[in-house]
């Protein structure tokens, strides 16, 4: 079963008036591992994303999601495999106006019908699954800090039980004892849940940390490899990052073999 | 791996109880799973085998449901022990049960009548307070003010011109369009009414008054608070919600100063002027509709106008204008500062803003009425 693959784009075409963003572009994703996707401030990682979940449409290129065609499925087959997604938006981007309980039921009670009892039950199960303290589950978006809406972004993500779970920034503005506890948390979920990941970051502790693979977006495409694959490259933007002094720290940290490719 | 419904049964074998459990178990089917959990009827025995090898597939759901099913076991006095989990399982498993029952602490039952009482003498003081902060609110405006006399070279003219414009300017033409049609509706009425008592000449007298003295200057504030009273507490809610607020401060940027003056002062400008405008249309309307059904020139229609339309009236008008202004700009910028949280937050003071601004304008009418009558103006 590992090794089978969930995603696949091919020919990826993303443009926005004049602006190339991704060109001929193919992306393979293996059923349960944790991909990192990198790249520089405007490379499309977010656009990529987005396309992948159907929530942009490319100009050219096929993007197959779970064995489902997103650009031309029939609806109710895209939908299908969207309630088989999960994303963690930046920030979480919980909805401001319901309860974290509430917002972890949000996507059973679109997509379920559920006795309330056991939607209760399930929601705090998620919200204690996430690390967040029983309590939270009463309050409101704006009464949790920064660190705590990511968690319950990360248990609505959850709520459906999804094999594949998009994550977009997820360390980004913790603090690096919090970030670091965020990746174990994903490390441990993904591996209970048999979770895959893709995770937009740029935080190289998580890289190193719990990346299976790493796609870099350099050049309208993506170069995907492990981090010692990658450290081989020869390509500028892939030596200036995986060579700068703080990706030799966090490999260092990690233990990951940095030296031997260079 | 199969795909089919998930389904649970009990059996006995050898003095023992065994349950088993197969198929799909996951969120898809739970509310089917939960009926079938809840609808076994645990049979005393004092040991339970839950056999799970027939599973094709289990998540989080599904593993809540069987332990739900354990339980209900183990309340009916047996002891009971998975087995025929896979290794590929287990660490699901073990992560739900780690984390379950955990749920927040119920609330504990109160007596309705107190929470009632408990509502509506929280929402007393709440409201005491908040007209007292409201005019704390106003002492900081006033003092901000009185800082621009000692520097006056500080005044943010550009923004004072910007604010006239979008809550002044653009606003002309909807309060044009509405004190025109208000000016006919008061004409119209007026002569039918007036013309079967036989004073069908004191409808002009009685349109010069009410738009003069009350409905211009009135209607054209209610719009402007709906219009611009809004506009302000969205606009500096968003900006409290972004932080740009807190980075103001932070800047050593006073923001009565810096949004709530040139919005205020605007506002105590331009609502003044839209009145004469108001005032004016609203006399133009119901000369139309005069001239059309009373049967009357133009020229006796002015006349008459010139005899009732006294400056008096225009001046008794204009004078609440500013003093509506204040309160709308007063109240909207206030609301805005209020905003906490998020775009909940935003939606629901703007309607306050709104509502209570217009509230507001209403009781300083019926105040000035009082004051005036007193005054014999």
């Amino acid at each position: 079963m590992a090794g089978e693959a969930v995603i696949r784009v091919h020919g990826l075409r993303n443009q926005f008036g004049e602006q190339v963003v991704h060109d001929a572009l193919d992306l393979e994703v293996r059923r349960g591992e944790v991909l990192g996707v990198v790249g520089g401030s405007g490379s499309g990682k977010s656009v990529l994303m987005r396309t992948i979940l159907g929530l942009n449409r490319p100009r050219a290129g096929t993007v197959e999601l779970l064995g489902i065609d997103v650009l031309r499925g029939d609806a109710e087959a895209r939908a299908a495999a969207q309630t088989r997604c999960g994303v963690l938006f930046q920030d979480g981007a919980l909805f401001s106006s319901l309860t974290v309980t509430e917002n972890v039921q949000a996507p059973m009670r679109e997509h379920l019908r559920l006795p309330r009892q056991l939607m209760d039950e399930m929601a705090a199960l998620k919200i204690a699954m996430v690390g967040l303290p029983a309590d939270a589950g009463p309050k409101y978006p704006a009464e949790l800090s920064g660190g705590m809406r990511k968690r319950a972004g990360l248990a609505r993500a959850l709520a459906l039980d999804p094999e594949v779970v998009f994550l977009d920034e997820p360390t980004a503005g913790l603090d690096p004892i919090g970030a670091a506890e965020f990746d174990e948390l994903i490390r441990g979920l993904q591996r209970s849940l048999g979770l895959t990941v893709i995770m937009v970051t740029h935080d190289l502790d998580s890289l190193a940390a719990i990346c299976d693979r790493i796609a870099v977006l350099v050049d309208k495409q993506v170069r995907v490899g492990t981090m010692a694959e990658h450290m081989r490259d020869m390509h500028p933007w892939i030596q200036a990052y995986f060579h700068g002094p703080r990706a030799r720290a966090a490999f260092a940290a990690a233990g990951t073999p940095s030296g031997e490719g260079s | 791996m199969g795909d089919g419904p998930g389904w649970i049964r009990q059996a006995a074998a050898d003095g023992q109880l065994v349950v088993s459990a197969g198929g799909m178990w996951t969120i898809a089917g739970a509310a089917a799973l939960e009926q079938a959990v809840m609808g076994l009827e645990p049979e005393q025995a004092e040991r339970v085998r839950f056999d799970l090898s027939a599973l094709d597939r289990v998540d989080t759901a599904g593993v809540h449901l069987l332990r739900t099913a354990a339980h209900r076991y183990q309340a009916a006095g047996a002891r009971v022990d998975f087995e025929g989990i896979s290794a590929q399982m287990k660490p699901l498993f073990e992560l739900v049960a780690d984390n379950e029952g955990r749920g927040p602490p119920e609330a504990p039952r109160r007596n309705p009548l107190a929470v009632v009482i408990e509502r509506l003498g929280r929402s007393t003081v709440e409201a005491a307070r908040e007209v007292l902060v409201l005019l704390g609110f106003v002492g900081e405006v006033t003092v901000a003010a009185l800082r621009y006399l000692w520097r006056p070279h500080r005044f943010r003219l550009v923004s004072l011109a910007n604010q006239i414009e979008r809550a002044g300017l653009n606003a002309i033409p909807i309060i044009l369009l509405m004190t025109f049609l208000i000016g006919i509706v008061i004409a119209y009425q007026g002569s039918v009414q007036l013309r079967s008592l036989g004073f069908e000449i004191l409808t002009i007298d009685m349109l010069a008054i009410t738009i003069l003295r009350e409905l211009g200057v009135l209607l054209t504030a209610i719009m402007i608070a709906g219009r611009s009273g809004s506009a302000f507490t969205a606009e500096i809610g968003t900006m409290k919600v972004n932080e740009e607020i807190a980075a103001m401060q932070a800047l050593g940027l006073d923001p009565v100063e810096v949004l709530v003056l040139p919005r205020l002062i605007a506002l105590v400008i331009a609502l003044p002027i839209l009145t004469v405008f108001a005032d004016i249309v609203g006399l133009v309307g119901g000369a139309a509709m005069a001239v059309v059904t009373m049967d009357m020139s133009t020229t006796q229609f002015l006349v008459r106008l010139e005899e009732a339309a006294t400056f008096a009236h225009f001046m008794v008008g204009l004078v609440k204008a500013p003093a509506f202004a204040f309160i709308i700009a007063i109240v909207g910028c206030y609301e805005g500062l209020r905003v906490s949280g998020g775009a909940e937050s935003v939606g629901q003071m703007t309607t306050r803003a709104v509502v209570l601004s217009i509230f507001l304008v209403i009781v300083a009418d019926a105040a000035f009425s009082i004051m005036f009558a007193t005054m014999g103006i």
